[in-house]
């Protein structure tokens, strides 16, 4: 039988960079020492080469930080090789968790209160009002099918793409990502019936009828099934 | 096994002490056996509108501190034979002097004796308010129909609805103006209960009778023509079970053609 030395590390050139292809059975020490071998054989550079960006596949093996970055070190020690990203097909359960929290809607069906605070990590789908007082934070979206008179903030993590709705738009005031909007001085008593907030290109939150959400945000499609 | 029930506010002057005086006095008067407990130490006054301030020996914190048994703490209101009794609270010391723990297991001992333990919280969301609720089973809230006392009604609910023990809180609207709702110058009841979304037990209107009434420590509820007490009455009603309809809010018809008026529309 032809006996073939088994690659750990595999380098393949794209027209985008080089990618690392990171054997996914062997020890970490030893792929580690064979990538040292591999990035300093025969690679001439040129002076006037810009940075060669970096893909690694680690296929089905786990990275702790630490590993990555002795990875990242490793790489970076060799002039001109930048790591742009390192790609792995597993992830831990919590990252599976919190990757599944985020891209999720909560639905709850209560009355936020005044002094009440109600925070989720993904979309809120809120079955009730926001009292004057209550607040309700989500990582995502905030639907609110209810009145909504205290506080909102929507993309909690700092995404401005997040938006706020509600069958009744009354806050006290509301924020979307790093931005505020306050109340403006008087509201119409019967008014403000189903309307949306959202980021506009400015950078100002501005508030319009709930059917302008599909003309500024046509991306939406979390409903339809997330991934 | 009797019922505790907390009648509790928030904001201050909104009318809880009125209401546990005037409620407590009409499930009397309906032959329950009712234990008013004031809850507010420091600043106690539900003895002074039940007229009772002259003949109290012991308190609260004498009871809980063991200084004197509860029997010989609890003031007997004679005008209803042996139906009314209440416990004051001391005076010389602060809300901290007791502890919820206490509380409760000072409303269980009385729940084996009374139909109905009423007790009459302190305004606020500290020590007092913990204490008032520690022991009961059912809550009502007393607002009026101003945005801050509805604000903090609304805190208060908040509150409440987070305690296993306690039933979902009952709303009584309190101090209704009716010339002024019918100018739109006050929360209408409406708005009031769609802010809050909690059941309705009562509604009462605002009378100078009633001010008259607790000055004389004599509860408005047992005058039976007033429609500040016609109110209580009802509101008692309910909560032994029946179906009362709302009283009406309109204003009582003034001159003598008004009142043939009246008599003709057969009201």
């Amino acid at each position: 039988m032809n006996k073939r030395i088994q690659q750990n590390v595999m380098i393949k050139g794209t027209k985008d960079g080089l990618t690392l292809h990171l054997d996914d059975s062997c020890a970490f020490s030893e792929l580690l020492k064979e990538l040292e071998s591999k990035l300093s054989a025969n690679y001439q550079f040129q002076e006037n080469d810009s940075g060669i960006a970096v893909k690694v596949h680690t296929g089905n093996r786990y990275l702790l930080e630490d590993q990555k970055n002795s990875i990242r070190e490793l790489i970076s020690q060799k002039k001109k090789l930048v790591v742009d990203e390192i790609i792995s097909n597993v992830m831990t359960k919590e990252e599976a968790k919190r990757w599944k929290d985020e891209h999720q809607m909560t639905t709850i069906a209560k009355v936020v209160r005044s002094g009440q605070i109600l925070e989720v990590v993904g979309d809120l789908l809120l079955i009730g009002d926001v009292n004057p007082g209550g607040t309700i934070i989500a990582g995502g979206n905030i639907f609110v099918m209810g009145a909504l008179r205290g506080i909102a903030q929507a993309g909690h993590n700092g995404n401005r793409q997040s938006f706020i709705s509600a069958s009744v738009m009354k806050p006290s005031h509301i924020r979307i990502a790093d931005k505020i909007m306050k109340a403006p001085d008087k509201y119409i008593a019967d008014g403000h019936v189903m309307e949306c907030a959202f980021v506009d290109e400015t950078g100002h939150i501005i508030v319009e009828k709930i059917q302008a959400i599909k003309n500024h945000r046509p991306n939406f499609i979390r409903l339809e099934g997330g991934l | 096994m009797g019922e505790a029930i907390v009648i509790t506010s928030g904001k201050g002057g909104v009318g809880k002490t009125t209401t546990s005086a005037n409620l407590g006095t009409s499930l009397a008067l309906l032959g329950k056996k009712v234990c008013l407990i004031d809850t507010d130490i420091g600043l106690r006054n539900l003895d002074v509108v039940m007229g009772l301030e002259n003949r109290i020996i012991y308190d609260l914190v004498d009871v809980v501190e063991g200084r004197c048994k509860i029997h010989q703490a609890l003031v007997k209101d004679k005008r209803f034979e042996d139906r009314l009794y209440l416990l004051p609270a001391a005076q010389t010391t602060d809300k901290t002097s007791i502890v919820p723990e206490q509380m409760h297991k000072l409303v269980h001992e009385l729940k084996q004796e009374y139909d109905y333990i009423i007790i009459d919280c302190p305004a606020g969301i500290e020590q007092g308010f913990k204490n008032a609720i520690a022991g009961a089973d059912k809550a009502i809230v007393v607002t009026t129909p101003e945005k801050s006392a509805v604000r903090d009604a609304d805190r208060i609910i908040g509150l409440l609805e987070k305690e296993e023990n306690i039933e979902s809180p009952k709303l009584i609207i309190n101090r209704i103006r009716s010339h002024m709702l019918k100018n739109g110058e006050m929360m209408d009841i409406d708005e009031v209960t769609t802010h809050l979304s909690i059941d309705l037990i009562g509604i009462v209107l605002d009378d100078e009778q009633v001010i008259k009434a607790s000055n004389l420590g004599e509860p408005i509820a047992m005058d039976p023509h007033n429609r500040a007490s016609i109110a209580y009455r009802n509101i008692a009603r309910r909560i032994l079970g029946e179906s009362v309809p709302l009283s009406s809010i309109e204003d009582e018809p003034k001159g003598l053609m008004a009142k043939i008026k009246k008599i003709f529309a057969g009201s």
